[in-house]
């Protein structure tokens, strides 16, 4: 998450202080993610050097309480680029629930199924302590009910994946797939992708 | 108090090389107040576990209990009633009769089970004000959105104080906003008083319930545990 880029965006609609972009920080990620002020100050400080905003009254003061900010042109711009440009997700992230499964299934004697259910029912348990705060709130803090509806759908993601490599196991194994004697790094090796393109990254105009 | 009572329930439909075991040994108590969602893939169950459930069709073997009473027991009399008093089903496409308003298709179930109709208007009335739709009462289904005509659905299922309510898929044909909105009231209908079993393959759904149950070829494997209480959450992060 960009701490950098989400002060950036407080300072957009006019100068403030450090601690007002604390709270206006948490407030508008719904509380989910708590930031300290001195990783604000530290952050605004960066910002300042990079002249992406200037500090406003006494220049040589430390940042503080006493010091408010002003996003620059330049901030502007770094701002509107950020907001429009994706972040790169063409590398899979080594995601451990990934990683899991393809072990569980190279260990012999292990219930594969088992394994998938367990990462399933912790899951969908999540998905329900989420659910019970998004009803709580019933949609007053909108900003939470965004933080909320993102990550349920990170979870139902994986949800669906696990549902996916359980059928699709089943299916392997029923038509005498050997894990055992599965060959690894052949697509590599035989000079075929094991990722997809990155599509261009750039703002249309 | 338990409202439904599913005990050891085998279902299988066939015979010989076309024999297909639907259920095999499933029991799950349903609570008043409870909301169970069941998941599983396609073919594990969900289904005939549902029409077993509302007594739409017999087990193999096994026993149902709806408020303490073995349902096999009953004749098909007795059956009906129950299903016309007891129980509310709601469907995946709706199933609202084409030719009757919304206020019709409500108090159609009370009609049927002998309730005046100048009576079981005023209760559908009622239902569909608890469900923000009273402007909606002399609308026929196909003026409708699809969200309004599941909301539709909902208050003819539980139109009459109904106990149990049995729902398959009912956000399937739904976007998620209209989807949410469904599981929401449904789930508020059980904080009431109602049990519910909700059959869905989306997590996101089965998420709204209180238990979720999972079915793997027609055996319950698996089921979440009592909720920790959504504060957890929180205090994870703050804590972090």
């Amino acid at each position: 998450m960009s701490v950098r880029h989400a002060l950036l965006a407080l300072l957009s609609d006019g100068p403030k202080y450090g601690l007002q972009l604390r709270e206006e920080f948490e407030a508008n990620t719904g509380q989910v993610w708590p930031l300290n002020v001195g990783q604000v100050y530290t952050t605004l400080q960066r910002l300042e050097r990079d002249g992406l905003v200037i500090a406003l009254g006494d220049q040589t003061a430390e940042p503080g309480p006493q010091k408010a900010y002003r996003i620059t042109d330049a901030g502007l711009a770094e701002l509107t680029q950020w907001l429009l440009v994706p972040p790169d997700l063409s590398t899979p992230p080594r995601d451990d629930l990934v990683m899991k499964v393809l072990i569980a299934v190279r260990v012999p004697n292990t219930d594969v199924s088992a394994v998938i259910q367990a990462h399933r029912r912790y899951l969908v348990q999540l998905m329900q302590e989420w659910t019970r705060l998004k009803e709580d709130d019933n949609g007053v803090d909108v900003a939470f009910s965004l933080v909320v509806d993102a990550e349920l759908f990170r979870l139902d993601s994986v949800v669906r994946w696990l549902d996916a490599a359980e059928a699709r196991l089943r299916r392997a194994l029923a038509e005498g797939w050997n894990p055992a004697q599965a060959i690894f790094a052949t697509r590599a090796s035989n000079g075929l992708p094991t990722r997809p393109k990155t599509p261009k990254i750039g703002v249309r105009r | 108090m338990s409202v439904l009572e599913l005990r050891s329930i085998s279902k299988v439909y066939g015979r010989g090389a076309a024999e297909v075991q639907a259920l095999r040994d499933v029991s799950l108590t349903v609570q008043a107040g409870e909301m169970v969602a069941v998941m599983g893939p396609s073919g594990s169950g969900k289904s005939s576990l549902l029409t077993i459930a509302g007594t739409l069709e017999d087990p193999t073997s096994g026993a149902v209990l709806i408020n303490g009473k073995d349902t096999l027991r009953m004749t098909n009399g007795a059956k009906s009633q129950l299903r016309r008093r007891t129980i509310g089903y709601v469907f995946q496409d709706f199933n609202l009769l084409p030719g009757l308003t919304a206020a019709e298709n409500v108090s159609l179930p009370l009609e049927l089970d002998g309730t005046s109709m100048r009576k079981a208007h005023l209760a559908a009335i009622k239902a569909l004000e608890g469900l923000d739709l009273a402007d909606r009462a002399n609308r026929f289904p196909d003026q409708l959105s699809g969200g309004e005509r599941q909301r539709v659905a909902i208050a003819r299922a539980v139109v009459g104080e109904r106990k149990l309510l049995l729902a398959d898929e009912p956000s399937g044909a739904l976007d998620t906003t209209n989807g949410e909105a469904v599981m929401r009231l449904i789930h508020n209908y059980c904080k009431r008083g109602t049990a519910a079993i909700v059959v869905t393959h989306d997590a996101q759904l089965a998420s709204w319930a209180d238990r979720v149950i999972f079915l793997r070829d027609g055996r319950l494997t698996d089921q979440t545990m009592p909720p920790a209480g959504p504060e957890s959450l929180l205090e994870q992060e703050q804590s972090s």
